[in-house]
């Protein structure tokens, strides 16, 4: 069975948490204990009706102020997949909140009210979605029954979505009408919505085409852990321990680890289980080397002829996460696959605004939730390939070296 | 030619992740440890990071708070896994935490030392000077832990905050802590407690036996099943019966309830709890009765 990671969005009230609510609940996904608890609370404050909201809304804090304050995650499984949901809040904190569900999302839902239409938020949605490159997104045109399931609403409103998503790099698209209060096209086709063809929510998310997400074709192997044993049995073992980022990496491959370039052959992937053919991500894996060089955490594993760009200079986007701004020539300890070091920011080249899409050139700083583009300066080489080839590879994270708090998310271009 | 699908099945992707975060830790940290209580999480957790580390030995020792109200099946199964996975086994006891006046011992038949806990987990952490502890805790058992890290981080005082969290994307993890501080690990975040039993079975994990279906002599108290011990004395006009159980968690004999159950094999509880209607720790925990927020209370002061 296949698991499959989405990320949800939506505005205040479009009914994210009821469409959670209802996945969960027709996919027998709710145990009866948690959903008294919920119309419990729900009954106490006087709530209309079971407010579903209460089951992802596990803080005190966000029960006392009726509000998501941070990313939820969810479980449930189908007998085709296992699905992971990053319910991310809508009103605070978003850019943060979503950028991180969406970082290691296969699909971004996306919902908006069939009354209001496309919103602002909307809009930002779609284009964090895109900006993180998650492969599929689906946008939820929910609360079809206020508008006695007219074709023509959803029809304006997927094309307006349409033309916006064109401006976008949105790799696969999917508009689906639903109600998720009455349970339409949720979890089964409605009969309320005879002129919709395609599939309900569901059944499109368990058989998006995932597999070819992953990069199959450019082999990365970030060094995590260097296994040697020194016991009398594997005196002289050596083996690399990492997860596979990239490619298909098998026995007899030649390879040349970064950053010395020395070359060699991988003489076997190991696993306790036993040996493995081929391995390609996100398995975990131990590898040998014929030759004996120096290898130590933070190397990279890769073919002679399909490296990485290797260098201390690195453009990218970067999302600020912290209310303390980044500022020009500020320092930052970064995390780059299992790589850590020093950077410093060069230059903002500009701020994004993610409403219009407008290039804010000669701005100071970088506030909380902002977006920009980046030059920096690391103290040792990365071993990078652009976000959009290889997400794993691509990325990195910031953090404030006095506080050690994460301060940005980075999508090297 | 061959056609390979390059897919990997859900339990090899949680398997994957969790070595990956297992070895992240090793790699980062000083003196990590794994928290192991003899119940099925922390004896998975031991399963991967067995894993994660093959050929070469575990490279932390595990630590098991220890009430001092336990199962007797667990405790035996604990001394000999640990044995056979060759680590150092480090037991904090709550007893010595009472004896030297840490903490003060809860009085009365409902009495329970599972909060005393805390204090002795955050003494043994600082006692060693472990700078991250794993714990075996999942995202789907409880709604205050549907929103903590992979890496959650600890202040000086072990307490958890849960608005001020730090972001965590991709699998680039945030390790970094001053002197005191600390960080708990959490490699099976993402396993459902159906992952954990399909993943015992594929594996062919051994479990205390408490685990599978058994007769025991029981007391029905506050709609749990309780095991009548030196811990649990009877209360007045409380009447034992036997029954046959299992238990779906372990955990201190006087707040772990027992499930009525005929599975007596993996499989059978693969089933049972895909066709579940309760939660495991509403079935079978009294410590999180207490209230709605019972579980962020306990985690913000420090618990596992």
């Amino acid at each position: 069975m296949e698991m499959l990671r989405f990320a949800t969005a939506g505005s205040v009230d479009d009914g994210k948490s009821t469409l959670i609510g209802r996945l969960l609940h027709d996919t027998k996904s709710i145990f009866s204990d948690q959903l008294e608890a919920v119309e419990r609370t729900s009954a106490q404050r006087g709530d209309e009706y079971t407010n579903l909201a209460l089951l992802t809304d596990g803080l005190r804090a966000e029960r006392e102020q009726g509000i998501t304050i941070d990313v939820a995650y969810r479980y449930f499984a189908t007998p085709k997949r296992k699905f992971i949901v990053a319910d991310t809040p809508g009103h605070i904190q978003y850019t943060r909140n979503m950028v991180t569900g969406a970082s290691t999302a296969n699909a971004a839902l996306i919902l908006v009210d069939a009354r209001k239409g496309l919103v602002e938020q909307s809009r930002r949605h779609a284009f964090l979605a895109s900006l993180l490159r998650v492969p599929h997104l689906v946008l939820c045109v929910n609360k079809m029954d206020l508008v006695d399931y007219d074709q023509g609403v959803f029809d304006a409103i997927a094309t307006e979505f349409r033309h916006f998503a064109a401006k976008l790099d949105v790799g696969d698209l999917t508009v689906i009408p639903v109600s998720a209060l009455a349970g339409d096209n949720v979890v089964g086709r409605s009969a309320n919505l005879p002129w919709y063809e395609g599939s309900s929510l569901l059944h499109h998310l368990e058989e998006l085409h995932i597999a070819s997400d992953r990069n199959l074709i450019d082999a990365r192997f970030p060094v995590q852990y260097v296994v040697r044993p020194q016991s009398s049995a594997h005196h002289d073992y050596r083996g690399y321990a990492g997860q596979v980022a990239g490619g298909v990496l098998k026995p007899g491959d030649d390879v040349v680890v970064l950053p010395s370039g020395l070359p060699s052959r991988i003489a076997a992937i190991e696993t306790k289980d036993g040996p493995v053919a081929e391995a390609f991500p996100p398995m975990s894996v131990t590898i040998r080397l014929e030759d004996e060089i120096d290898v130590s955490r933070g190397d990279m594993v890769c073919r002679p002829h399909n490296q990485p760009a290797v260098s201390q200079d690195v453009e990218a986007m970067v999302c600020w996460l912290h209310e303390e701004p980044m500022r020009p020539g500020g320092k930052y300890a970064i995390k780059h696959t299992t790589r850590s070091a020093r950077a410093m920011v060069k230059d903002l080249r500009y701020r994004l605004d993610v409403n219009t899409l407008h290039r804010d050139e000669g701005t100071a700083a970088l506030a909380l939730n902002e977006i920009g583009r980046l030059q920096l300066r690391v103290t040792a080489p990365l071993f990078t390939d652009p976000y959009r080839v290889n997400r794993t590879t691509g990325s990195f994270i910031l953090v404030d070296e006095a506080t050690n708090a994460t301060v940005g998310a980075g999508m090297i271009l | 030619m061959t056609t390979t699908l390059y897919e990997l099945g859900h339990l090899d992707a949680l398997e994957a992740e969790a070595v990956h975060v297992l070895r992240e830790v090793a790699a980062e940290f000083e003196r990590p440890v794994l928290l192991f209580s003899g119940g099925k999480d922390s004896i998975v957790m031991l399963h991967l990071a067995e894993k994660a580390f093959w050929p070469g030995r575990i490279p932390f020792p595990v630590m098991h708070v220890d009430t001092g109200h336990n199962f007797p099946e667990v405790i035996e199964y604990r001394d000999r896994r640990v044995a056979e996975a060759g680590v150092q086994l480090i037991v904090a006891s709550v007893q010595e935490s009472i004896d030297k006046g840490r903490v003060r011992e809860q009085k009365g038949p409902r009495a329970s030392r599972n909060p005393l806990q805390t204090v002795t987990l955050l003494d043994a952490i600082e006692e060693h000077g472990f700078d991250a502890a794993f714990g075996g805790a999942r995202r789907d058992e409880e709604k205050a832990r549907a929103k903590e890290r992979v890496f959650s981080f600890r202040d000086e005082f072990g307490q958890w905050d849960p608005k001020n969290q730090r972001p965590e994307l991709w699998a680039l993890y945030n390790g970094r802590h001053h002197r005191g501080e600390h960080i708990r690990v959490f490699p099976l975040s993402n396993w459902t407690e159906l992952d954990i039993w399909q993943y015992i079975g594929r594996e062919g994990i051994e479990l205390p036996s408490i685990y599978f279906a058994h007769r025991r002599r029981l007391v029905l108290r506050d709609g749990m099943l309780l095991w009548p011990s030196d811990h649990v004395p009877l209360l007045e006009g409380e009447e034992p019966f036997e029954a046959t159980v299992r238990y779906r968690t372990v955990g201190d004999t006087t707040c772990t309830g027992a499930v009525e159950s005929a599975a007596r094999t993996v499989d059978d509880i693969v089933e049972e709890v895909a066709a579940t209607r309760i939660t495991e720790r509403g079935a079978t925990r009294a410590d999180d009765r207490a209230s709605e927020a019972a579980m962020e209370d306990r985690k913000r002061e420090g618990y596992f």
